[in-house]
């Protein structure tokens, strides 16, 4: 927004200070972000910058933070670093499982939402179907609904999921099952959980998509012989790819960042990344927590870029012009 | 000439000759119904590829806090294990004095529950309503295990002296019916006294409705405050060029995406007493090393944290409604001759409204719910329902109660959901 040339010196001086106080709203958001980045090459178990950081000195920064992530937990940490070192790490390392679970729940409870929820994008878009509001606000709501509450609702609706026990179905389902044959404590409770909170940003996305949708590329399609799958993955899946990607990209991050609902229907087998480091916090924050959070910060500077790619892309085949 | 490969023209030489003057289809069909069958069918259609998500939804989503809401009304751990009392209280109204029949029968449950080892589920049922009277039934199931002669009031006097408190008839009346609201009771701060009216509580136990106000006015505070940082930042990310805007959208959007965790434990780090920002005061010298701010572990945190994580909520939708406003109005409005504040104040805030009443609506229900940050910054006074929620369910294990403080405020959150969806419209909503 340029100022007008006419603009006299009380509005010439009021914009600059809108501005000033824009640049501090901005600090304001990233600053927090930022910080913790150079806190969490401390040389010190200290919060703060020391006077050996503040002067750049390379004694005051080490990465003795980032290695005891991936030590901690390990039987012998301190053994050479050969290859039964690292077969130790892989195998032991707290931080090490818990970022395998987290990927392991959020690949699958992605994949699961993402499924579904195009699925059901594709039906609430067309004009026909019935009860449209309504069901758009179900599948809607476990964005919603306070987390506690989901997590509240799910302790005990998992803890009272069971199959008989000795019945066939406890043959047939006990590998994702707990010993008593519940849902609790189990990674597919924990998919299932984190694919219904990711499924709402998969049908916001890709809605948004369908709603530039031209409908009379599907009948031409029809009209030129092909039958509906065939539409489908022709011309329909092709133009709203970048939305359900971007859509299954929420829902991993959704997945990923997610320790309400994992606090409360998880055992100790599935402790992912957020948990693991709201343990961390709770008990005792120590800088090795900061080390955790550097690498979030670039692994979600990593998804806003490829979001940010997928968005453009739609918007420029759609020939949508960007706004 | 009609042929059967133009539709068309089939309606209209069928229409011409159809004898009662209706349309028809080629096969001879009334064109209204074959319509109606058509549409049906594309009906049908578009629900069968909503269906699986809703049943998916319905099974992990709906069903859990329909129990939820069950639980919160349905306790039966006195109930189910003290039949005899509990008989006894339905045929006897609130207010009578319990006689030998009652401690009678108070003593063969107190005997049978004993036996099979569900005294602890009766006596914590009780705990829920008096405090401290746990420990009154487990004590009492081993003596009368032990033997007891009758006349059974003066026998149980005698091993307890509290078995003559009114107030623990009260309770064990309360809890003689498997439903109950005993739990919304508590929710708001009441009980039924002796006598089956609904009173307050007492004074030092009065927490709940202290909560739900301090969760309001928390959320109403941080819903403003992220209204005051967001609309002049939507604003100039709405009037500059693409290229900048799309570069400073970049300021938004990495808080957005960055882990909740991440931006909590940050803003640990930066409002501890050794914190950033304390170190930074004083070595500006605004204050002196010894009187560095509490920040932390108060309600400034809980603010601070969570204006900071809702304010891209605020900021998104804001600058979507930003973006279409027609800025020749503002320019017609100061031709006309009114100032800036005026052509602000009378043409351009009254078309931010829309985004205004999204951002606002979206912050306030999430804020109303939120939980991991108020739980790691806020302290004892920066504490939210949601934190007495979670500490009945992992701390006193009180889970009916826990069930009852949720069910208010999900009745709270889907009411404002409504309106977001009436105003708003739940399609409207936009991410990234």
């Amino acid at each position: 927004m340029a100022l007008p040339s006419y603009a006299s010196p009380l509005e010439r001086l009021w914009h600059r200070s809108y501005l000033l106080l824009c640049a501090l709203i901005f600090f304001f958001l990233i600053a927090p972000i930022v910080v913790i980045i150079p806190l969490s090459f401390n040389a010190d178990r200290f919060f703060t910058f020391t006077q050996e950081m503040l002067s750049l000195d390379p004694e005051g920064y080490s990465l003795q933070w980032y290695d005891r992530l991936a030590t901690f937990g390990m039987a012998r940490p301190d053994a050479p670093r050969d290859a039964a070192w690292f077969a130790d790490m892989w195998a032991n390392s707290n931080w090490v499982n818990a970022a395998k679970n987290s990927l392991f729940v959020g690949v699958f409870s992605t994949i699961l939402a993402t499924v579904l929820g195009t699925l059901a994008a594709l039906g609430l878009s067309r004009s026909e179907m019935p009860y449209r509001r309504l069901i758009m606000a179900t599948l809607i709501s476990p964005m919603i609904v306070p987390l506690i509450i989901t997590a509240t609702g799910l302790f005990f609706f998992y803890s009272s999921a069971c199959v008989p026990q000795g019945s066939w179905m406890q043959d047939l389902f006990s590998p994702v099952l707990s010993n008593r044959g519940c849902l609790a404590n189990t990674y597919l409770g924990v998919i299932l959980a984190h694919a219904t909170l990711g499924v709402p940003f998969v049908i916001i996305t890709v809605t948004a998509t369908l709603i530039g949708f031209d409908q009379s590329l599907n009948r031409a399609a029809a009209s030129l012989g092909a039958n509906p799958r065939t539409t489908f993955f022709r011309i329909t899946m092709p133009l709203i790819l970048p939305g359900v990607i971007s859509g299954a990209l929420f829902a991993f991050v959704t997945s990923f960042d997610e320790v309400v609902v994992v606090l409360f229907i998880a055992g100790p087998e599935q402790q992912t990344i957020p948990r693991q480091m709201w343990i961390g916090i709770r008990e005792q924050i120590s800088p090795a927590i900061l080390a955790v959070a550097t690498l979030l910060v670039g692994f979600s500077i990593a998804l806003l870029t490829t979001v940010e790619l997928l968005r453009r892309r739609s918007e420029r085949i759609r020939g949508v012009t960007p706004g | 000439m009609a042929t059967p490969l133009d539709p068309h023209a089939a309606i209209v030489t069928e229409a011409g000759g159809a004898p009662d003057g209706k349309l028809t289809t080629a096969d001879g069909q009334p064109l209204q119904k074959a319509l109606a069958r058509s549409s049906r069918a594309a009906r049908r259609r578009a629900f069968f590829l909503v269906a699986p998500l809703l049943a998916f939804i319905v099974f992990t989503f709906v069903v859990p806090i329909g129990q939820l809401l069950y639980r919160s009304a349905h306790n039966d751990g006195f109930s189910a294990n003290m039949p005899e009392i509990s008989a006894w209280f339905a045929e006897n109204p609130p207010g009578t004095t319990p006689d030998e029949a009652a401690f009678a029968a108070l003593a063969r449950d107190l005997l049978a529950s004993a036996e099979e080892r569900s005294i602890g589920t009766v006596g914590t049922r009780i705990n829920y309503e008096v405090p401290g009277t746990r420990s009154l039934f487990t004590s009492t199931g081993r003596q009368v295990r032990r033997g007891i002669e009758p006349p059974y009031q003066q026998a149980l006097l005698e091993i307890d002296e509290e078995w003559a408190d009114a107030e623990i008839w009260a309770a064990m009346r309360g809890a003689s019916t498997a439903y109950t609201d005993s739990f919304y009771l508590a929710s708001v701060d009441r009980t039924r006294d002796i006598d089956g009216n609904i009173t307050p509580v007492a004074e030092h136990r009065q927490v709940y409705v202290m909560l739900f106000l301090r969760t309001l006015w928390l959320s109403g505070l941080i819903t403003a405050l992220t209204f005051l940082l967001g609309f002049p930042v939507a604003h100039l990310l709405a009037t500059l060029p693409m290229r900048k805007s799309n570069l400073l959208m970049i300021l938004v959007l990495l808080p957005f995406w960055t882990s909740l965790l991440v931006r909590t434990s940050s803003w640990m780090v930066l409002l501890q007493q050794q914190g950033v920002v304390n170190d930074t005061l004083v070595w500006l010298g605004v204050i002196d090393s010894n009187g560095r701010l509490e920040m932390m572990y108060n309600q400034v945190g809980t603010i601070v944290a969570m204006t900071h994580i809702l304010l891209p909520f605020m900021i998104l939708p804001l600058y979507s409604v930003m973006r279409t406003i027609n800025p020749a109005y503002v320019r017609a409005a100061r031709s006309l001759g009114a100032t800036s504040w005026t052509a602000f104040r009378r043409v351009y805030f009254p078309q931010t409204l829309p985004g205004l009443g999204a951002g606002a609506l979206l912050v306030f229900i999430l804020a109303v719910g939120y939980y991991i940050t108020p739980a790691l910054v806020g302290g004892s006074s920066g504490q939210l329902i949601s934190n007495m929620i979670a500490e009945h369910m992992t701390g006193t294990l009180n889970w009916s109660m826990a069930a009852a403080l949720a069910a208010i405020l999900l009745a709270g959150v889907l009411i404002l959901y409504w309106v977001y969806d009436r105003l708003v419209g739940i399609d409207n909503l936009k991410l990234g």
